[in-house]
């Protein structure tokens, strides 16, 4: 039995990381998460006849039953349910939830040491030390995961900054250390250390996490999902689990490689995005007097002028996605395609609450793929179009970013929008974006400001264009 | 079974395994990447059963259940959502498809 349970390991570790592989291109990527979903389930059901679990009792095995089945409908219901809109946080959910299980093995290894009965089952220093580098992994992400997850969702205020935040953090760090050292070397472990381990340890993910700025939070996220991915795999070292080790270490380095890329995108350093917030230290002072005035625009003027126009530039932001309009934006591009104008669809990179949130609602409208955009390959772009259509996106059009070195987000490569003959910015309603920064181009002179929920102001320029 | 520098070796490569299956990935692709890595350590729940098949008193039971619930909603709901964004992608091509036909 134990031999066949280690060859389905080890096939569930090639799967997955052919699953992977597959992910990275539009063609296979379905066909990836298929298989790496059926290794899941194999080496899930496999482990039903581990000794482990052979051995235990009864109770032990009605337990995981029954515990798999309230994790399952729990994540299979909220999973089904969620609006596309939301898969940033919930991918931050299920991501905590992965890390509070690497936490929670660690915790059962290590409770066992601490009981006296048990403590002679000694894994060796090497083990512990692992066990206990995993829980402190594991709890941050769990913790912080689910701080992400509130503040996506809106149950949390933005930011929350304590006054020293960064020497409480220092403080905490030092603390989870300490307590981590003596858990790690203790024979047997003290309950009470452990105790105080595992909510130091969770108090430090809330606590980092609390300061960071919706902007980042595709950055944090992506962070928290390598970090519980070595959390796995640590854990893995424990239970002697390669599976687990291998799993746990592709996506360890994958998610790494993925937060360098998404944190260069937005050009600021991982370590900036943790030990700093957006707007925190003399952000407010270094804003700029601003000139001029936002100007609105009717929806029928604007349809006009996209109407008349050569080429129009459609920038979605996160307003987008929390109006649902890609559909509308869609049938209005398509109104403007038989009138002969160029559409096109430039994505900034941190777009929405994570790189490629945009693309996956325009791909679920039907956009083209050809008529989406990069940054890069787009912003040479504007200088050409007659209309730049920035519909509910912010930050990722801020002229700051480029002018005014004070400014928290200066130095991010922004889409040129302002370079645009004229540019229409749909637009709830007169507040400043995520970051908390007003934005300049709002003010500029061919700007125009269509007031109003994202899906009714472009069904208004639909109306307005079907009048033409 | 798994000792000393066996296990290194184990890590150093499936690291660079990681990097490597990673680095061609195009940007449309990064939220349902990251969602479908998510998805892959849900392999935890491996671990959390075994933990919790050899858990002792009430404790132990208590936080291994914990262990196995969280880690069937991280494996199947990074599956659920995964395979949700990346239908989109689907279904795009069998429409493209469809009209050239």
């Amino acid at each position: 039995m134990i031999l066949v349970i280690d060859i389905v390991y080890f096939l569930t570790a090639a799967v997955f990381i052919i699953g992977l592989k597959q992910m990275s291109s539009p063609v296979t990527a379905h066909r990836g998460v298929v298989w790496a979903g059926i290794g899941m389930l194999v080496a899930t059901l496999a482990t039903f006849g581990a000794p482990d679990i052979e051995l235990g009792s009864n109770i032990n095995l009605w337990l995981i039953v029954v515990a798999i089945a309230t994790g399952s409908a729990v994540a299979w219901i909220s999973a089904k349910k969620v609006a596309m809109t939301d898969m940033p946080q919930m991918i931050a959910m299920y991501n905590g939830m992965g890390g509070g299980a690497a936490a929670a093995i660690a915790a059962v290894e290590l409770v066992k040491l601490s009981s006296p009965e048990t403590a002679n089952l000694d894994h060796g220093l090497v083990v512990q030390v692992l066990a206990v580098l995993g829980a402190v992994i594991g709890s941050v992400s769990f913790s912080g995961s689910a701080v992400a997850f509130a503040k996506l969702q809106g149950l949390m205020k933005k930011t929350l900054r304590l006054p020293a935040h960064q020497l409480i953090n220092i403080a905490l760090f030092i603390a989870v250390c300490v307590t981590g050292y003596w858990v790690a070397t203790g024979s047997p472990v003290s309950a009470e250390h452990l105790l105080w381990f595992f909510v130091l340890a969770v108090v430090l993910g809330v606590m980092v996490t609390l300061p960071i700025g919706g902007a980042d939070m595709p950055v944090v996220i992506s962070l928290f999902n390598a970090l519980t991915g070595l959390a796995v795999a640590f854990e893995g070292f424990v239970l002697d689990n390669a599976a687990m080790i291998i799993a746990g270490t592709v996506v360890g380095s994958s998610g790494t490689l993925l937060t360098q890329l998404m944190a260069k995108a937005m050009n600021r350093p991982i370590s900036n995005v943790l030990f700093s917030s957006f707007g925190s230290d003399g952000g407010a002072a270094a804003e700029e007097a601003i000139e001029g005035s936002m100007k609105e625009i009717q929806a029928n003027d604007a349809a006009i002028m996209m109407a008349y126009a050569s080429k129009v530039i459609i920038v979605p932001g996160y307003g987008m996605a929390v109006a649902q309009a890609q559909h509308k934006l869609k049938e209005m591009a398509e109104l403007l395609e038989e009138r002969g104008v160029t559409v096109k669809y430039a994505i900034h990179p941190v777009a929405g609450r994570m790189p490629g949130h945009m693309n996956v609602l325009l791909a679920e409208a039907g956009v083209d793929y050809d008529q989406i955009f990069d940054l890069d390959e787009i912003n040479a772009d504007f200088a050409t179009a007659d209309v730049a259509l920035v519909i509910g996106a912010n930050d990722v059009v801020n002229p700051v970013a480029r002018s005014n070195p004070d400014s928290p987000i200066y130095g991010m490569p922004i889409l040129n929008a302002d370079k645009a003959m004229n540019t229409i910015v749909i637009k709830r309603g007169q507040g400043s974006g995520f970051s908390g920064i007003e934005n300049h181009l709002f003010y500029a002179d061919n700007t125009r400001m269509l007031y109003g929920d994202g899906q009714k102001a472009v069904a208004g320029l639909i109306a307005g264009i079907k009048q033409l | 079974m798994i000792e000393g520098f066996t296990a290194l070796y184990i890590f150093m490569l499936s690291a660079f395994t990681g990097y490597e299956v990673i680095s061609r990935v195009p940007v449309i692709l990064h939220t349902p990447l990251m969602s479908g890595s998510n998805f892959v350590h849900g392999i935890v729940l491996v671990g959390a059963m075994i933990a919790l098949g050899h858990a002792e008193g009430t404790l132990e039971l208590a936080i291994g259940f914990f262990a196995v619930a969280l880690a069937a909603g991280n494996a199947v709901g990074g599956y659920v959502a995964t395979v949700r964004m990346l239908e989109m992608f689907q279904i795009r091509k069998d429409r493209s498809k469809g009209a050239t036909a």
